[in-house]
C-alpha cells in the first residue's frame, strides 16, 4: 500500500497528464463514433453571443454582396413565379404545407478541418431543431446538429461525417453526398451505379429519399467522374454552387411531414 | 500566489483565446493553414509554478479553444502534450540554467528562445493534426499539415513575442 501511494505521488504529474489526455481522447473519441459532444460546442450562450458580437460587426463589411446575392435570388424566385405554367393552389391552411422556412444567419464558418461546423443566430427558442436542414440561396449547407435556447450548429456538408441523399437533375438516380475534406470547394457522390449516363457538368441536387431536405434543391455540378475500387459505382466529383468561405443569410428548412415519415419508416422496420 | 502575475495570466488566457478563435481561426491561408497563437500561453507561462496547475490550465486553455471552433476536445489534449513536455524542452535546450531558482525565460539567448518555441509548437501540433485526422490512411496529410502549419504558427507567435516583449535593454 504504502507503495503505491509513493508511486502516486511520485508520477503524479504525470498520471495528471494521461488523466486529462485520457479525458480529451476519450470526447474525441466518442465524437467520432456518435454525433458532435452537446455541451462542447460553439452553439452554447457564451461562445455563441461572442460570435454574434463579432458577427455584427464583421458583416458589414459584406453588405454590398450580401445584397447583390439576395437581388439575384429575387430575380431568380420572380422569374420562376412569373413562368409558371401549372395550376398552382395556394393552400389555405398552414397545415396542407409541407415545408416552413426560417431565415437566419452564419454567425460562424470554419472550412479548413476535417469536420466543419457553421453556427447560426437561430436557436430552440426560434423552434429550430435537430436534423433540421440548412440552404442558402444557392444550395445545400447542412443539417442542425444542435440547439441552444438562440444559437444552433450545423453539421456542415463540408465534414467527414456528413452524409446527405443526392442524385443527378431530372433523374432518379440518387446515390450518397460525402466530403474527402481535401478541397473546401469540391464534395463527392458515390454509390451511383456504373450504367447511369453522366457528363462533366451535370447538376447535382437534393434526392426524394431525405426527410430532410425538400427534392431538388441545387448543390453542385460535376467536374470529373471516375469508377471505384469496385468498380461498379462511379466516384463523382462535385463543386459546390455555395461558396463554402462566405456563407451570409442561410434559411432553415422544417418537413412538417417528418414525423410522420419517421414513424411509418420505424413500423416498416419493425414489421420486418 | 494571488499577486499581478495571477491575474495578468487570467487575462492573457482571455486575449489568447479570443485572439485565436475571433482572427486566427478565420485566417485560412491557401483553404487551410490556421496558426495556433494560444499556445504562446505555453510559452508565456512562468516558469516555477507548480506542474499539476498548470496541467489543469493548459487543459482548459484548449477546451476553451475547442468550445469555440467545434473541435470537441482534441486542442484540449495537444495543449496539455504540450504543458507536460515543456520542463523536459526546457531542460533539453537552456541546460543546468533551467535549475536554478533565478531561472527567467528572457535572460536566455534568442537563439534558445527560438528553439523552445519551435520545438514546442511542433509537439502540439503534431498531437493536434494526428489527433484530428486520426488515422493512419492519412498520415501524409498530418505530416503535410503539421509541416506548413508549424511555421506559420512559429511565424506569429514569434510575432507577438517581439511585440509584446517586456525586455528594457
Amino acid at each position: 500500500m504504502q507503495q503505491i501511494i509513493n508511486f502516486v505521488i511520485r508520477y503524479k504529474v504525470f498520471l495528471f497528464f494521461i488523466f486529462l489526455f485520457a479525458i480529451s481522447l476519450l470526447l474525441t473519441i466518442v465524437s467520432n463514433t456518435y454525433q458532435q459532444s452537446k455541451f462542447l460546442n460553439s452553439a452554447n450562450r457564451i461562445s455563441g453571443n461572442f460570435y454574434k458580437v463579432s458577427n455584427n460587426t464583421v458583416s458589414y463589411f459584406g453588405l454590398r454582396e450580401e445584397n447583390e446575392r439576395l437581388s439575384e435570388e429575387n430575380q431568380l424566385l420572380r422569374d420562376r413565379l412569373y413562368n409558371r405554367t401549372l395550376l398552382y393552389k395556394q393552400p389555405l391552411d398552414s397545415t396542407e404545407k409541407n415545408y416552413t422556412l426560417l431565415r437566419g444567419k452564419a454567425i460562424k464558418n470554419s472550412f479548413a478541418n476535417q469536420r466543419n461546423y457553421i453556427t447560426i443566430d437561430k436557436g430552440s427558442n426560434d423552434s429550430v431543431k435537430q436534423d433540421m436542414g440548412v440552404i442558402t440561396a444557392k444550395g445545400i449547407l447542412g443539417i442542425i446538429e444542435n440547439t441552444s435556447a438562440q444559437f444552433a450548429s450545423v453539421q456542415s456538408i463540408l465534414n467527414e461525417k456528413s452524409n446527405i441523399n443526392a442524385k443527378i437533375k431530372n433523374t432518379h438516380h440518387f446515390g450518397s453526398l460525402v466530403w474527402n475534406t481535401k478541397d473546401y470547394s469540391t464534395v463527392q457522390l458515390v454509390d451511383i451505379p456504373r450504367l447511369v449516363p453522366l457528363n462533366v457538368g451535370d447538376t447535382i441536387v437534393t434526392g426524394a429519399m431525405s426527410s430532410i431536405f425538400p427534392e431538388n434543391i441545387p448543390i453542385g455540378k460535376i467536374v470529373s467522374f471516375d469508377l471505384d475500387r469496385s468498380k461498379s459505382f462511379y466516384y463523382i466529383d462535385v463543386q459546390l454552387f455555395n461558396d463554402m468561405t462566405n456563407i451570409g443569410a442561410i434559411y432553415v428548412i422544417d418537413n412538417l411531414k417528418k414525423i410522420e415519415i419517421r414513424s411509418l419508416e420505424n413500423e416498416t422496420e419493425l414489421d420486418d | 500566489m494571488i499577486n499581478s502575475t495571477f491575474f495578468f495570466n487570467i487575462l492573457r488566457f482571455i486575449l489568447l483565446v479570443l485572439t485565436q478563435v475571433l482572427v486566427f481561426n478565420n485566417l485560412n491561408f491557401f483553404g487551410y493553414i490556421n496558426p495556433l497563437i494560444y499556445i504562446l500561453f505555453l510559452y508565456w507561462y512562468p516558469v516555477k509554478q507548480p506542474r499539476t496547475t498548470f496541467l489543469a490550465i493548459s487543459f482548459l486553455l484548449g477546451l476553451c479553444v475547442d468550445i469555440f471552433s467545434d473541435t470537441v476536445a482534441i486542442n484540449a489534449a495537444a495543449s496539455v502534450t504540450g504543458a507536460y513536455f515543456r520542463p523536459v524542452l526546457m531542460r533539453f535546450i537552456f541546460g543546468v540554467n533551467y535549475d536554478f531558482q533565478s531561472f527567467k525565460l528572457r535572460n536566455t539567448t534568442k537563439v534558445q528562445q527560438f528553439t523552445f518555441l519551435l520545438f514546442l509548437i511542433s509537439i502540439h501540433h503534431f498531437t493536434y493534426f494526428t489527433l484530428e485526422i486520426f488515422s493512419l490512411r492519412d498520415s501524409f496529410i498530418v505530416l503535410k499539415r503539421t509541416l506548413v502549419i508549424v511555421p506559420t504558427t512559429l511565424l506569429f507567435c514569434t510575432l507577438f513575442i517581439s511585440l509584446f516583449s517586456t525586455q528594457k535593454e
